[in-house]
């Protein structure tokens, strides 16, 4: 079974990315779930590796390879539950795609819990012909929504920076979005100087970013509408961590303009700047949480860098994290009680989680030695990191519940700083029947 | 820009390592105490040392590079280092650097209208950000100092590049130790 989720992977893999797809774990515990490969009319175009390949990657899931299957239904009532019986089958998808009448591309499926012997969605997705990815990604979070209760992130982006020849003379940086599985990979900046730490509005609209194009850090934000880029902040010193506040109009970031990097906020609309920390410390990294009243951040203010909170209201400062002498860079989890960080342990550097309330230990959830940058799925389901493996940067999927790495690796150079992407606004419709 | 890149700094930082070597102590009539060298017996290097002009008399304290940028160099004309290392996650100047970083401030005092861009970078471990901001912090220690040994702020500026400009890709010790630092350049 294992093997089939590979080769299922490989096969999506080499339609047309950049990127090369690795599995990396065990597969043995999670729920096996049958995508009986679509029934195909006329010049429609099959979406069921995708959807396969996406449900592999949330770590919840085992597709159930195609060869073992006693029969190949198309609709709910073709099942025979006996069929799915027998292989330990949980859950089966069922469908078709179709050109409709008005030249959309139609998917209709259904997601059948076998033990249950239930029809728990019976649906429709309809797209552009020339689109069947985005058709088979909204599928696939319709799937994941019926068979789990939360809705699938598989029709989100991820922002993140390719690095080309780095050290030589034609060193090149490319601001990249691609599908969030590393399909579709379009360039949004490229600069022959370092750019870091791409960040989302929660509308998915904006991205800022960091950008040494003018010979040190400067913050920029681009709307990915019009293409329009902005200079946000260009002080003396440092100007980094760009970070959206939960209502898109603010922005936290990180100045040294007044001696040392410290954490200020600005409001974008009127550029008024209001510092937050004020401490001779690094204070970096600053992220919100999702009320938007605080801050956690990056602080080596005890001695080593570890996670702080700052009330944006008193400004008061809490210490969150005290297990080891390096933990940085926190991502609030979208159940708005967890955050993950990068955690170093003596094997390395991780990325770890743990509740903000600190009523629980840190629990780490990967497993290489330089593992930074940890991006979490709007669904909280699915993280992004970037590491290195054999001197390349690479991304790193990993489900929150730690069953499934995948590697996402680009022939072009290193890949860092993801940055998964809010529910963006869809092309497809969904229809439930 | 003048960044020098980063394959030249590899063959400068060769030639250099190579030159100070065989500096001479006789210095530049600075009260900076030179310490006893061990000489090396290998070759001149095949780039040749550059020559003052013969008929200036006064000793340069900086020289031109064919590349285009400007060091700054010894009685002798060889150059001199322009790099200090680090530990992990500190920013304290090690004592064996102060000598070297003394040369410099020399050199800028006698040179008012010279400037130096001082930049700060880590190795790769620990997270982007924070390392922009240790970057900086290890700038502003060589800065301090040289502020201390009397170079003006006017002279200097300090930026960081975290671990974004590597000198080693490589992810060793050995590796990262040669990452963890602050260049000296000259504009």
């Amino acid at each position: 079974m294992k093997r089939s989720l590979v080769v299922a992977l490989l096969f999506v893999a080499n339609v047309c990315s950049p990127f090369e797809i690795v599995i990396d774990r065990g597969v043995d515990t999670l729920a096996p779930v049958a995508i009986v490969p679509f029934r195909i009319y006329e010049n429609a175009i099959d979406i069921t590796p995708i959807v396969n390949s996406d449900l592999s990657s949330s770590g919840q899931f085992r597709p159930v390879d195609e060869a073992n299957m006693l029969s190949l239904p198309s609709s709910a009532e073709e099942v025979v539950y006996h069929d799915w019986r027998v292989l330990g089958t949980d859950y089966v998808v069922v469908g078709s795609v179709f050109i409709d009448g008005l030249g959309l591309l139609v998917a209709d499926f259904e997601v059948i819990d076998v033990n249950q012997e239930r029809i728990l969605l019976s649906a429709q997705v309809k797209g552009q012909v020339e689109d069947p990815r985005s058709l088979a990604h909204h599928v696939s979070d319709e799937v994941f929504r019926a068979m789990t209760g939360v809705r699938g992130a598989f029709s989100t982006r991820v922002a993140y920076v390719l690095v080309e020849n780095r050290t030589q003379v034609d060193e090149r940086h490319t601001l990249m979005i691609a599908d969030f599985d590393g399909e579709r990979e379009i360039p949004i900046l490229v600069s022959d100087q370092p750019i870091l730490s791409p960040a989302w509005s929660s509308d998915g609209t904006h991205l800022a970013y960091v950008s040494f194009a003018a010979g040190s850090s400067a913050i920029h934000i681009i709307n990915l509408e019009t293409g329009q880029s902005r200079l946000l902040a260009n002080f003396e010193g440092i100007n980094s961590a760009p970070a959206f506040s939960p209502d898109g109009d603010y922005i936290a970031m990180v100045l040294s303009r007044d001696g040392n990097p410290d954490i200020y906020t600005i409001e974008i609309a009127s550029n008024v700047i209001r510092r937050i920390t004020n401490h001779r410390a690094i204070d970096t990294e600053p992220v919100w949480e999702l009320n938007g009243e605080n801050l956690i951040f990056t602080s080596d203010r005890g001695g080593s860098p570890q996670i702080y909170r700052v009330s944006l209201d008193s400004l008061r400062v809490a210490r969150l994290t005290y297990e080891g002498t390096y933990n940085a860079r926190p991502r609030v989890m979208p159940d708005r009680t967890n955050f993950i960080f990068v955690h170093r342990s003596p094997t390395g550097f991780h990325i770890a989680w743990r509740d903000l309330a600190g009523d629980r230990a840190a629990r780490i959830l990967s497993s290489n030695v330089l593992d930074e940058s940890p991006s979490v799925a709007p669904n909280g389901v699915m993280m992004m990191y970037s590491t290195k493996s054999n001197r390349k940067g690479i991304l790193s999927i990993v489900s929150v519940s730690g069953e499934v790495e995948y590697k996402l690796t680009s022939p072009a150079g290193d890949v860092i700083e993801p940055a998964w992407s809010p529910y963006l606004p869809l092309t497809t419709t969904f229809v439930e029947r | 820009m003048s960044h020098l890149k980063n394959g030249a700094w590899i063959a400068l930082l060769l030639v250099c390592g190579l030159l100070t070597a065989c500096a001479s102590q006789t210095g530049c009539g600075t009260p900076v105490e030179e310490e006893p060298v061990v000489v090396d017996e290998r070759p001149e290097p095949s780039e040749p040392a550059p020559v003052p002009e013969p008929e200036v008399e006064e000793i340069p304290d900086f020289m031109d590079l064919p590349d285009g940028t400007t060091v700054a160099v010894d009685a002798d004309g060889s150059v001199i280092r322009s790099v200090v290392n680090f530990e992990f996650d500190e920013s304290e100047i090690g004592s064996g650097d102060f000598r070297v970083l003394q040369q410099h401030a020399t050199r800028l005092n006698r040179n008012r209208d010279q400037s130096v861009v001082i930049e700060g970078h880590c190795d790769e471990r620990g997270t982007r950000e924070y390392n922009l901001a240790l970057g900086e912090r290890r700038a502003m220690a060589v800065q301090d100092f040289l502020l201390a040994n009397g170079v003006r702020p006017s002279q200097m500026s300090a930026r960081s590049f975290g671990e974004e400009r590597p000198v080693d890709t490589g992810s060793d010790e050995a590796a990262w130790a040669k990452n963890r630092r602050v260049e000296l350049k000259y504009e």
